[in-house]
């Protein structure tokens, strides 16, 4: 039976949500040859509560607003921290953005991860590429509140050495919890394993009737993802997946982002693979 | 210490076969470790054993020409290091290299293919065991080709 997912009702127009709070740079750091992170402070001081999974629309001004999961720590809303991979022209600008410039923000949008529902009971957070930077809030969030979790894993895939995010994270998340991290490819000098980050899953230990598994990392790999973690007993309503498609209003007015009957940016990003596994294969959608 | 009928029955390779079964297989096995860096076989060598892997990890290695090494697989403990021996010329394809200290039980393949030729039942059960983890391979292979973690996504 379909999960239950609220959707969301026609939306009204929300006082302000059209514009963008200015936002300076402060701290830029480059990640990989194509990805850079920004930390913001807002310039009305009033900083961005925000909860793991959720996105801003992230504007560089005069040339465009994309949206952009916050990778920051939750417990910091005086600092918002957004991960950016450089793959067309408004990214380009924000990922050559420098200390000092300003930055629209329009957020946070979106409805995250639910990491308090993985209370009690075993985590897996699987991530592959650039889809680690949604989950490092709720991998945080996690490990600031450790002792409330059972086991969590965290199971990522890479392109490359060189297209690794988040190195000292990662080594330091390893104190806390089971951290392993895969790439397609190595050259020698790489200590690590290669393959894919399926197949890190049938190695982890977890209790299926009690883990929650949040997914983010491109489609095809979410599905096949999906497919090891009902292979190892998980149910579908316990995996959540962040979707990404073609937002624009972020808040559910445009319709850009529908698949079929969910606004991606006011229903998810996240939702549960039960509620949309029907629709992950439809080439059309 | 664990005999190697023990060895064998643990891992998850030869899962479920009976004692008996195992028994036959001792005689083509034996213990073996390999410090980082060392080799267990070279691309073109005959392939004359596989290795079920105990503890450790190993690097399937490919030379290209003009190109720096590349690693394009891993396999750990639990796993198993080689097909070849199983299907003609029975030549490597891969350098295979201890990335870490490595324990593994390598099986003999010329005692292990006269006794599946003797014995069609066993040689049936193994070849089963051996395409699957063929399978995982392949699968892997071709999602890889994928590219999966290209610029496709804003972050």
């Amino acid at each position: 039976m379909p999960a239950e997912v609220s959707v969301a009702p026609v939306a009204a127009p929300i006082p302000d949500a059209w514009l963008p709070r200015p936002f300076r740079v402060v701290a830029t750091r480059r990640d990989t040859h194509d990805t850079a992170t920004l930390e913001l402070e807002a310039l009305d001081g009033d900083g961005l509560a925000f909860t793991p999974g959720q996105f801003t629309m992230l504007s560089a001004f005069g040339i465009g607003e994309v949206p952009i999961s916050i990778s920051g720590d939750p417990a910091r809303p005086d600092r918002l921290v957004h991960t950016i991979r450089d793959v067309g022209g408004v990214t380009q600008a924000l990922c050559a953005a420098q200390p000092g410039d300003v930055l629209g923000v329009r957020g946070p949008l979106g409805v995250g991860w639910g990491v308090p529902d993985a209370k009690g009971g075993d985590l897996v957070i699987v991530a592959g590429g650039i889809g680690l930077a949604p989950l490092r809030p709720a991998v945080l969030a996690v490990l600031a509140a450790r002792q409330d979790f059972g086991r969590v894993h965290v199971l990522y895939g890479a392109r490359t050495a060189d297209d690794v995010l988040f190195v000292d994270d990662l080594a330091a998340w390893a104190s806390a919890a089971d951290v392993q991290v895969t790439v397609d490819r190595a050259l020698r000098s790489w200590a690590g394993r290669v393959g894919l980050v399926t197949e890190l899953i049938p190695r982890a230990s977890f209790d299926p009737a009690r883990t929650l598994a949040l997914v983010c990392g491109p489609e095809v790999m979410m599905r096949y993802v999906a497919a090891a973690l009902i292979a190892r007993g998980l149910p579908p309503d316990r995996i959540r997946l962040s979707l990404e498609r073609n937002m624009r209003c972020g808040i559910g007015l445009c319709g850009h982002c529908q698949l079929r009957e969910y606004l991606i940016c006011v229903d998810g990003p996240v939702l549960p693979l039960d509620a949309v596994q029907p629709l992950l294969g439809v080439r059309e959608l | 210490m664990r005999s190697i009928q023990q060895l064998l029955m643990e891992h998850p390779f030869f899962a479920g076969l009976d004692d008996s079964t195992v028994s036959m297989l001792v005689g083509c096995s034996r213990n073996v470790h390999f410090r980082p860096g060392e080799y267990l076989f070279y691309e073109g060598e005959p392939a004359d054993r596989f290795f079920v892997v105990r503890r450790g990890r190993v690097a399937l290695d490919v030379h290209v020409l003009g190109q720096a090494e590349q690693i394009i697989d891993t396999l750990d403990e639990g796993e198993v290091v080689g097909w070849s021996w199983l299907v003609p010329p029975y030549r490597w394809f891969f350098d295979a290299r201890a990335m870490q200290d490595v324990s593994a039980v390598a099986v003999d393949a010329t005692c292990l293919r006269d006794k599946c030729d003797e014995d069609p039942a066993l040689g049936y059960l193994m070849m089963q065991r051996v395409a699957q983890v063929m399978y995982h391979r392949l699968q892997s292979a071709r999602v890889r080709l994928l590219d999966l973690y290209g610029a496709d996504r804003a972050g």
